[in-house]
């Protein structure tokens, strides 16, 4: 038996001798971007992370807070939910985000709403164009069928489970775990009703940047699209970057967008009426 | 002897059969092998559903995964609805209608101010007949979902644009479900008045089990 394994001493040295190791798919703490836009101050970075292939990653944002999702290298896939951090039985409501801003595309000036008719996020900006509210994520069944087996510990993690680990760091279930919408890959539907995923790969460095409206839970997996035509589980780094924000001021063009989005907007400030 | 139209090809026995008032809820558990058929009476009526399994209600319909799996928007003849485990929950077996929604979701107070004022806030909403059906075994919020709406019709445009437009029902009109699995199915029948999917006017449907 090698020193290592018997020694416990010798363990510890043998971990603490990993500090400072830098992989692709890790948080960065404290946070450092050399990327921010203008508006935003290094000093109100919140969070910096690289999540893997196959990964997840979960995170409380204030009001005011934005979440800025990076397709580092163009096949990425940002499943994404998202909960009223204070009452998490309020979620985004896909359905909902569809219906009220009559339009089933989201992209730059779109909100996502919850089921209690407010918004939980805006999206600013968007240099990607191709999003998902129909599909949601891939499942152990989907992956399974696809790629021979679809479970976490597997090699070709679903993105349902992702998002169930996710939710459960926040002591939510299966219960909690709600329809997703799909950043970076998406769905195009034809007069017939055909779904047509567009799955890219895509060129490098394709941006969205949500604003949190609320103070919000916001649980990402990214896995490969369930509709991902590709015989191979195929999926690249997604990277997370968040700054403190402004919380949206009463003048803001998203916010007087449409009637119904400003109701949707004048239902928050309602909320926070305290 | 007068002949009911509306039990014309159901096979097996009349478990169950019931008259849903405009506006109410609805909650049944369906055993595996048995079908239920929704009548539409009087034309016009979208009836807000949703699933459960009755041995794990924590898995139950997944419109995302319904949709996904056959890679089409609506809902015909044919249609394996799914839960959010990937599995089969209920087949549509036969449809009168051409084809049923799933991405509209469900009407409830707290939408309606955004979608027609909050003037409408006061007013009955499939939410709260979801919630009063669930309340009754235990679920609760969490446990709401996208759900289906049968005889409603929302297309997607080219550009993205979609709403709820004048249903393709008509009286008289049928879906049959043949449950996969032991189900509860749980309905509002939409009270909503200020879009057509019920034509402006809520009306009774009819929920007949068979097997």
């Amino acid at each position: 038996m090698s020193e290592v394994l018997a020694n416990p001493l010798a363990a510890r040295d043998h971990a603490r001798r990993m500090a400072g190791t830098v992989v692709e798919a890790m948080p960065v703490l404290p946070p450092i971007a050399d990327d921010l836009p203008e508006e935003a101050s290094p000093a109100d970075l919140l969070w910096e992370e690289t999540i893997a292939a196959g990964g997840y990653a979960t995170r409380r944002l204030a009001r005011g807070a934005r979440l800025r999702l990076i397709d580092v290298q163009g096949d990425a896939c940002a499943s994404l939910l998202l909960f009223n951090a204070e009452m998490p039985t309020e979620r985004l409501n896909v359905a909902d985000t569809v219906k009220i801003q009559w339009n089933a595309y989201i992209g730059a000036g779109k909100l996502l709403l919850s089921d209690m008719g407010r918004v939980l996020m805006s999206i600013t900006e968007d240099s990607a164009g191709t999003h998902d509210t129909f599909c949601g994520a891939s499942n152990a069944a989907t992956n399974g069928a696809k790629y021979g087996d679809g479970s976490n510990s597997g090699p070709h993690p679903n993105g349902r489970d992702r998002l169930l680990l996710g939710a459960a760091k926040h002591g939510l279930t299966r219960r909690d775990v709600h329809p997703c919408v799909n950043l970076f890959k998406g769905t195009r539907i034809e007069a017939d009703g055909t779904i047509t995923p567009l799955v890219g790969p895509y060129e490098p460095g394709r941006s969205v940047i949500l604003r949190a409206e609320m103070d919000v839970i916001a649980v990402i997996a990214n896995c490969p699209h369930v509709l991902d035509p590709r015989a191979d589980w195929t999926v690249t780094p997604l990277r997370a970057t968040a700054w403190r924000g402004p919380v949206t001021p009463a003048h803001d063009a998203i916010r007087n967008a449409t009637p119904e989005g400003l109701r949707a907007f004048e239902n928050v400030d309602d909320y926070y009426r305290r | 002897m007068s002949v009911d139209p509306h039990l014309s090809g159901l096979t097996g026995t009349i478990l169950h059969d019931v008259t849903v008032p405009a506006r109410a809820p609805w909650l049944h558990h369906v055993a595996a092998g048995q079908t239920l058929r929704i009548v539409d009476l009087e034309g016009n009526q979208a009836v807000d559903f949703l699933l459960y399994s009755a041995a794990d209600d924590a898995e139950r319909y997944s419109a995302q995964d319904t949709v996904a799996a056959q890679g089409n928007l609506f809902l015909r003849q044919g249609t394996v609805l799914r839960s959010n485990e990937g599995r089969a929950m209920m087949t549509i077996a036969a449809t009168s209608v051409e084809y049923h929604d799933t991405i509209g979701g469900a009407c409830s107070c707290e939408s309606n101010t955004l979608r027609y004022g909050h003037h409408t806030k006061a007013q009955h909403a499939c939410v709260e007949n979801f919630l009063e059906a669930n309340l009754a075994e235990g679920r609760g919020k969490r446990d709401m979902v996208s759900n289906i709406n049968f005889f409603m019709n929302v297309p997607v445009e080219a550009d993205g644009s979609l709403g709820i437009v004048d249903g393709i029902s008509a009286p008289g009109l049928t879906v049959d479900l043949k449950a996969e699995m032991d189900v509860v199915v749980v309905v509002s029948n939409c009270p909503q008045i200020n879009n057509p999917c019920n034509a402006f006017n809520p009306t009774p449907v009819r929920m007949i089990v068979a097997g």
